[in-house]
């Protein structure tokens, strides 16, 4: 599988309302970031949660985020950042 | 109980004079289930009790020193660091530790950078390491905020940072789980993985406080 972003890439989180176990916290939603790396594809959580093998594998993602780009209010000087995880089909060219 | 009203926590008895608080609810289905296929599993000999015991024991008592060893090596080591932080699986393995299907990301502290781990959707830990999760790190307020005002909830932990220092908070969210590398305090050169150790505490590798004192903690 190959990865469809690489380090450095802008994304942007796709503002999604989907139920279920999802990975992807609403915090981050619809938010604009940059990939800090590639971490592997691993089983799809949206579906093993539900006793499916998590097929097919989803690349994964670590993205930083400035946190003054996550929190308009946020208290806290504006090198501060936040990395999570975040698989591919949640994700867009930004 | 007449008049005696108040709305005040009672942690030590209740009001019928009972020592102690009965269960309020009847066990969730989940525990029922784990009940049955436990015992299932121990009827076809599949496993038995003292393995499951056994194992629960070793999860509950691995606690912070596993993670102080690693990180003691990390400091007295350089070449060993190195594959901490960019191989973490290989570096485990010289501590009998396999992970995988989980991945450990080791994140280093600084002189510049200060990183936190969260787990804002449950409470992802690196259990095979660091034992079981502390009641707070569990809890939704920590969960919330960490992400949220993480500087006011390294204050409230005694941890004060100046603006100078970059605050990394991670979301332990996924497929991944989090080491910090806590930075070696002045004053301890010469010192021995051994000695190194005893400044490594849980909460220093979670990312809410520093490593203790060498000073306080000499001699």
């Amino acid at each position: 599988m190959e990865p469809r972003y690489k380090p450095g890439d802008k994304v942007r989180i796709l503002q999604r309302n989907q139920p279920g176990h999802v990975r992807t916290p609403i915090y981050v939603r619809g938010k604009t970031g940059v990939i800090e790396r590639i971490v592997g594809s691993f089983p799809n959580p949206e579906l093993l949660a539900y006793g499916h093998t998590g097929l097919p594998y989803k690349m994964l993602y670590r993205v930083n985020f400035k946190q003054s780009d996550l929190w308009d209010d946020y208290e806290g000087p504006a090198d501060d950042t936040l990395e999570i995880e975040i698989y591919e089909h949640w994700l867009a060219p930004a | 109980m007449s008049d005696h009203h108040h709305d005040h926590d009672h942690p030590t008895h209740t009001h019928d004079g009972k020592p102690i608080q009965e269960d309020p609810l009847p066990p969730l289905e989940a525990q029922i289930l784990e009940a049955s296929v436990r015992e299932l599993l121990i009827e076809k000999g599949v496993v038995s009790a003292d393995e499951i015991r056994r194992a629960i024991e070793v999860m509950e008592t691995r606690g912070e020193s596993l993670g102080a060893r690693i990180v003691a090596r990390a400091w007295t080591d350089p070449e060993f660091k190195e594959k901490l932080l960019h191989h973490s699986d290989d570096a485990l393995l010289e501590f009998g530790i396999d992970m995988r299907p989980m991945e450990l990301c080791v994140v280093e502290n600084t002189e510049d950078v200060h990183n936190m781990v969260v787990c804002t959707l449950c409470s992802c830990y690196p259990r095979p390491i660091l034992g079981i999760p502390p009641a707070w790190y569990k809890r939704r307020d920590y969960r919330a905020r960490a992400v949220r005002e993480p500087r006011a909830v390294l204050k409230e932990f005694g941890t004060v940072l100046p603006d100078s220092k970059q605050v990394r908070v991670h979301d332990s969210n996924a497929d991944l789980r989090y080491l910090v590398l806590p930075k070696r305090p002045e004053g301890t050169d010469g010192w021995s993985a051994q000695e190194l150790e005893a400044l490594i505490t849980r909460d220093s590798m979670i990312g809410v406080s520093d490593v203790r004192d060498p000073a306080e903690s000499a001699g």
